[in-house]
Formats: C-alpha cells, structure tokens, sequence
C-alpha cells in the first residue's frame, strides 16, 4: 500500500506518550511556560519582544513584514501604532527610545528607503533606550516592486544587522537585538526575508519578563542634535562603536561553527542555512546569527578547518565580498544565483552542478496571475480610464492589479506616492500635448503615506494633472489595515478621522470631486469634466473594499446572465471579473437560440463568486442581467 | 523514526481555504509526534492568484521548502493547479486532485481553452491519482465552505495520523457553529 511505503513510522515511544512538549503542556495545565506552538516568523517575532518587555512599536504596513505589528498589538500592557509612513514610524520610535523605552519599529524592505533620512543619523545619535528596527525583504518579489538586499542598509549606516533562520530563532534573536541595542547604544537591524516571515515551526514560549517602567525624559544635547559641530564628534563615536562590536561578534553564541566534514565548509545565515543543511546535512556550518558586522577570527577559524568553502546568500554577495577582502578563498556567487529566493534545489544545482530529475507536461498551463476581487471598487474606476485611453501613472496598491487585460487602465508604478509627482511631471513635460490626457491614481493609504505633499506640489507649480484618490475605506493589499481616514487606530480606539476633501481644499486645490466608482456613467463624466479643466484637480473615487463590504454583512445579492437575452457580445468580460466567464456554444448543456448568426458563445456568471456589484448589468445593452434567484 | 523529511505540497486559488487546511494539517501532525515546517506565501498572490503550501515533517526538519521533484504528496483543490505543480512531485508520489474548474482570467475572456483531459494526462504518468469531489462533499455536509475540510479527510486516509490527533485539532480549528459540518465533511473525504 501506498502509505506503508512512502510515510515514515512513527516512534513507538512517541505514539505511547506524545510528543515532549506535549506532555509539558497536560502535566502544568493551562501554565503557558515551556509550552510549544507552530508559529510563523512574524509571530515569533512579536511574540519575543512582547517576552523581552518591549512594550512600544510603530509600523506601517507591508508585506512580508505586516503581521508582525498586527500580533505585537494584540498582547496586554503594550502601545502600538500604524504611522503614516515609515519615514514617520521611525521618528516615533527614535522619540520613543530616547525617553527610554524599548521600542521596536517594523517595516519591509522598501519602507527602509522611505526611513533612511533618520535612519543614517540616529545611528550617530545612539538611542538611550532599545530601538530595533525589524526590515523584512522579499526575495523574488512575491509582494513587492524590487527585491534590494537590505543588509547592505547595515554597512551603509553602520547599524549592526541580525538574521534569524526560523521561528524559534526570529522570537531568539528579537531579545538579542535589543540586549545589544542597550548594550552599544546603537539602534539594531534584524533582517527576517519572506520565508523566515511566512513559514511557521515550532517555538517554546516563555512567560514574559516584568520590567520596572525606565522612561524618563533625559536632557542630552550633545549626543542628540545633530549640527555639524556635534555630529562630527558622534561619527567618531559610531566608528568607536564599530570596533567594540567587532570584538563582540567573534563571542557572540548566535555565530556558531557544527564542524562535520572537513572537506567542505559552509557559511550561511538566515533561511539559506535551512536549505543547505537540508540537502547537505554531512558538510561543515559556520552559521551566522549576526550578518554585520561579520565575525572576522571566527571567519579565519572556520576556514582553517575546512578545505572549500562555499557562501550560500540570496541576492548580494554580501558576506562573500567582506569574506574575500579578508583573503579568505570561497565560491559564492561563481555559482549561485544573484536573483530570486534560493530553495534546496536551488542549492543542491549550485553546488552539484545537476539539476533535480523532475517531470513536466507538454501542455501549456494557462497562468493565473492575481486580479481584483469581484465587487471591487477599483474595477469601474479603471474601466473608465481604460476606455478614456489616458496616461495612468499608478501607485502601489491592489489597484496596480488594473494594468493587467482587459482593464489595462494603469502605465506605471514605482513605489508608495510616486503617481502624483509623476502625473504633475508628466502633465509639465508635455504641456499643451499632455492636457486632458494625464491621471494619477493613487489609493487611499498610500496617498496618506506619501501623496500629500505631492498633491500639495501639483497646486504650488500648478500641472493641468487629474489625480484620483481610489478610496476605498482601508489598506487592502496588506490585508486590511485601518488608517487615518479610517478613524480608528491599530489597537481598536476611535480616533480624528482625516477628510480628504477638507484637506485638498486646504492645500489649495479647487476642483474636489467626489464620485461612486460602482457608477459608469457619473465616473466617466466626473473625470471627462475635470480632465478637461486648466489647472490641478483631485477626483475621490470612493467605494468599500470588496472584502470590507463582506465583513460588515452587507446583504449580498448575486446576479445571473439570461442565456437567452445574452447575444455574446462580450461587452462585460472586458471588466475582467472572476466571476464572469465566456462559454462556447458547443460546451453549453441546453439549446440556445441564437441571437445573431454570428454568435459562438455566452456570457455566465457565476452566482457563488459575484457580490452584485452591478458593473456588468450597467454595460449590458440587452438586458440580459438580472438578480440570481432561488437556489442559484 | 528515521532522519528523513516528508513533503506535501496543497496548490490551489486564493480563497479556496489551502493556508488554513495545511495549519490543520500541520498541528495533526504534531500533535502525532512530527516536527513540522510549512511555507506559504500571502500577499497580493492572495487575490485570486496562486496559492500553495508546503508542509514538511519528519524527526527534524530544516527546510520549509520541498525541493522539485522531491514532494511525496501532491494535493491539488483545484484541476489546473495540479498540472502547473507536477513537478514537484516525486516519480512514484500521490496525487489527490479535488474535482473543481475555476478558470483563470484568460480562459474567462476565451483566450484561451481549460484543458479537458487534466485527469487523464496524470493518470497516465502517476499511479492512481485519487480524484474527489469536496464542493459536492461540502454541500452534503452543509456548508459550502467545508471542501477543504475534505480535501484534507481525502489526505488524511495517506498519512499515518491516527484519527483522534485529527479530531482533537479539527475540534480546537472550528467554532461550535461550524464544527459539526466540518467534520462530516473531513469523514465524507475519509470515506471517499
């Protein structure tokens, strides 16, 4: 049998009494010390800071790094806050730390760049309390517009780096990062990337440390502003600062050699360790929990007990370049890619120089790339754009989705707020060519992250540029994050809810308009009225979240295609929802009469998938849409 | 227990309730004595994009990630995704495939055709592909919602995990309201 043969058994001793931590679990009862979970990176992380006594963090969201904060908030006696941006969200833990709390500040990969300016400076300043700075990077890009190493964020600013390779050592080395954040006085980076983020092992929880409240507010001119007469002393300083952890990697525990096979030796950290020591368990580790600064004797150590060594790293050769300029012969990047996340084929190819014996069809396999949900506000707003042929310079949001056929209603996306200025840009570049022909869009979230003073840009130098805030109550892409238009905060209190028209008009814009995205008609005049004006205007295209609309409970009621009214003209696929199919007539079960000789098919919706937003029904010139009923 | 690491791979479309089955998935089995890893992605791969999760277990597991070609389990909730993860299915691996089309936006618009012989294509490269029917089983059960329940009922008849570690965890998974439909929908896909 198939199971006999292919699943291993399991130990006897085991299936007698469980697993060990099992029964630590039944003999303390509901005592949580020394219990163990399945918890994901992000998870453990949150879960080791609330252990260690932190008790501030500020973040905005970003995925892979999103449910860090989200779990953090959840635990008792702790604050902590969405900010608007990053840039933001490090300036409050920067304040936070210097009245002496512990305080952890979260973000992905990109948000680094929108905290840089503080960052390379309060590297100089030190942080009085504990400041760790989690930076959560994509290799691959499963979620992002780039995949940059931000461990070179490490040497650039100085900041000392951690890199966990699992749950455990996420909600480990959180506590680690802080211990030296007070030890050196300096602001600390721990790096997880998408796998160490989202992929869940076992942790042994601990009960959580008591701490006496250590905040104050403690004067310190000197050391904390920064004019070039003070900065110039604090550099030297950070350089002093450098030196002593350079001493304390070769100590620190995290930094650990499992000598095995001499003939080869491995140096890696982060999940890479995983895959190496999963197809390579026989070889030599030098694995480092600490990836800047590196531990240089350690380093010479492990190379004087080993004949080859490789460096396993996504992305960067970031280790193997301070490895090499050390002296030290290693093979890395000669063999191992410098893109996209690494698995253990990845790294069983490189190093063996064949590729695993795997199958494939010779059939094509239609992709399935993501797509907005049915019910989405953003449909009809970039239906219209679609169809008006303008230049959409986009954001980062579920509406870049828009780009995709059949909508194809965006042209460009960099990062968080870059679809105003680029609009303003585009619009002035242009000038009489671009008018009437320019929109920005931009969504709620992001425009408070980093459209404001765009905006602000598009009246002070005055573009002709129609900018479109796609409202749609939240921060969906990350998984419904609440903002400051929303009114509520991250840890549920009600609070000052932003009002975008308000605040255009303070900003000086004129023309405001607010219209329904769920409206064809208003939306395509709304905007040909205002692409047709001299000067800025802001259009607020404000409808809910498909997903927020489901879980307030609004009633939903699905619509169906009458197969004999639609003539397959094929009109409402062009909206590109999911629950809109296009089927031959050959494939159909029952006879339908054909409308014009020319029709091969029919539209079918598909009433489980549809919310009844009723786009389709709106582009319908036959009618043949109506309310699914009964058993449907 | 010897040292060897076992994968399953669970492919599928965002919404059809493939994280949460292999968190299930996944307590069982250490709830059975397993180290367990898993990996999954979330995101914007979540709208409506692909999603899969690998689930690895065994006495000590490092990778959370099955290397190609090296998956002993290939459990499919949905027809198409099958296909597009075969290849990381070991040469003599299991499919379990659950009997349902959602079509991808380029066979929506009629680019493109959904292939009509996915099951017959395994059938004649992997050993007895298992072929079940969850929405069916989910509506039996009464509640719509229930086809991963199943699926994972389906995968569970390959598994040494002894029923009441299964049960324990599914009664921990679900609220009292939808409990009962879950299990019966874990038992129709054991019984399948």
């Amino acid at each position: 049998m198939y199971a006999a043969q292919t699943i291993p058994q399991i130990d006897a001793e085991i299936a007698e009494k469980g697993h060990f931590w099992m029964e630590t679990k039944y003999q303390e009862g509901n005592r949580i010390k020394n219990m163990k979970e399945l918890m994901s990176g992000n998870e453990a992380i949150a879960r080791g800071a609330y252990e260690y006594g932190v008790t501030f963090a500020s973040a905005y969201p970003g995925t892979p790094s999103t449910e860090i904060t989200e779990v953090f908030s959840r635990y008792d006696g702790v604050y902590a806050e969405w900010s608007p941006n990053e840039k933001v969200a490090l300036e409050v833990g920067i304040g936070a730390a210097l009245a002496g709390a512990k305080a952890m500040v979260v973000m992905k990969h990109v948000g680094v760049n929108v905290a840089a300016d503080p960052l390379f400076t309060v590297s100089y300043t030190g942080t009085n309390g504990g400041l760790v700075i989690i930076t959560a990077d994509d290799p691959s890009l499963h979620s992002s517009q780039n995949e940059q190493d931000n461990r070179n964020y490490a040497r650039f600013a100085k900041i000392p780096m951690l890199e966990p390779a699992d749950s455990q050592e996420a909600k480990d080395y959180i506590k680690s990062a802080f211990e030296i954040s007070e030890r050196f006085d300096t602001p600390v980076f721990l790096r997880a990337t998408t796998r160490v983020s989202h992929s869940k092992s076992v942790v042994a929880l601990e009960d959580p440390i008591q701490r006496e409240d250590t905040t104050s507010i403690r004067h310190n001119r000197d050391k904390y502003v920064m004019v070039p007469a003070k900065a110039r002393i604090r550099r030297v300083e950070v350089e002093k600062r450098m030196e002593k952890l350079g001493e304390f990697v070769d100590t620190f525990p995290e930094n650990r050699i499992e000598m095995n096979d001499p003939d080869v030796g491995i140096i890696t950290a982060g999940m890479c360790y995983n895959y190496t020591k999963d197809v390579f368990p026989q070889y030599s580790y030098l694995k480092l929990g600490m990836v800047y600064p590196i531990p240089v004797n350690l380093i010479r150590e492990f190379a004087s007990k080993v004949k080859k060594i490789y460096v396993v790293e996504e992305l960067d050769p970031f280790l193997e370049e301070q490895i090499k300029a050390m002296g030290i012969e290693v093979t890395g990047k000669k063999i191992f890619p410098y893109t996209g996340e690494f698995d253990p084929g990845v790294v069983e190819t490189a190093i063996t120089g064949s590729s695993p014996n795997t199958f494939n069809f010779p059939v094509s396999i239609p992709p399935r790339p993501p797509n907005l949900c049915p019910g989405c506000p953003h449909r009809g707003l970039f239906y219209v754009l679609g169809k008006l042929g303008v230049f959409v310079t986009g954001d980062i949001g579920c509406y870049t989705l828009a780009f995709m056929k059949p909508l194809e209603g965006l042209d460009s996306c960099i990062c968080m707020g870059a679809s105003i200025g680029m609009a303003h840009g585009m619009s002035r570049a242009l000038k009489d060519k671009g008018k009437g022909k320019i929109v920005g869009v931009i969504g709620d979230s992001t425009f408070i992250h980093s459209g404001i003073t765009s905006l602000l840009n598009t009246v002070y130098n005055q573009s002709n540029a129609v900018i479109v805030i796609a409202d749609n109550s939240t921060t969906a892409m990350t998984g419904m994050q609440d903002h400051p238009a929303t009114g509520i905060t991250l840890q549920g209190k009600k609070t000052k809810e932003l009002d975008f028209t308000a605040l255009a008009s303070v900003l000086g814009i004129e023309n405001v308009r607010v219209t329904d995205p769920f409206d064809l008609k208003e939306t395509e005049a709304v905007m040909k009225e205002e692409l047709g004006r001299d000067g800025p205007s802001l259009v607020i295209s404000k409808g809910p979240c498909a997903l927020l609309q489901s879980k307030q409970h609004e009633k939903i009621i699905p619509l169906r295609i009458n197969p004999d009214k639609c003539t397959g003209c094929k009109l409402c696929l062009r909206l590109g929802c999911p629950a809109i199919s296009w089927k031959r007539l050959e494939d159909i079960d029952v006879t339908i009469q054909k409308k014009t000789k020319k029709q091969k098919g029919i539209a079918v919706i598909d009433s489980s998938l549809c919310n009844g937003c009723g786009l389709c029904d709106q582009l319908c010139n036959f009618e043949a849409i109506e309310e699914a009923q009964g058993n449907e | 227990m010897n040292n060897t690491t076992r994968s399953i791979l669970l492919a599928g479309v965002g919404g059809q309730g493939i994280i949460r089955a292999s968190d299930i998935l996944s307590l069982a089995m250490i709830e059975a004595g397993y180290d367990v890893r898993k990996s999954e992605v979330h995101g914007m791969a979540q709208r409506g994009g692909c999603v899969t999760s690998h689930v690895r277990y065994g006495k000590k597991v490092y990778s959370p990630m099955a290397k190609k070609g090296d998956v002993d389990i290939l459990v499919s909730f949905e027809k198409l995704e099958t296909l597009r993860y075969l290849d990381y299915l070991k040469p003599d691996g299991k499919v379990i495939i659950n009997d349902e089309e959602i079509y991808p936006p380029s066979v929506n618009l009629g680019d493109v055709q959904y292939p009509n012989n996915i099951i017959e294509l395994i059938a004649g490269h992997f050993s007895n592909p298992k072929v079940i029917s969850a929405s069916e089983m989910a509506s039996r059960a009464g509640n719509h919602k229930t086809s991963n329940s199943a699926i994972l009922g389906a995968l569970s008849l390959y598994l040494d995990i002894q029923m009441n570690f299964w049960e324990s965890v599914l009664r921990n998974a679900f609220s009292e309201k939808i409990l009962e439909a879950n299990l019966k929908a874990f038992n129709f896909g054991r019984n399948a």
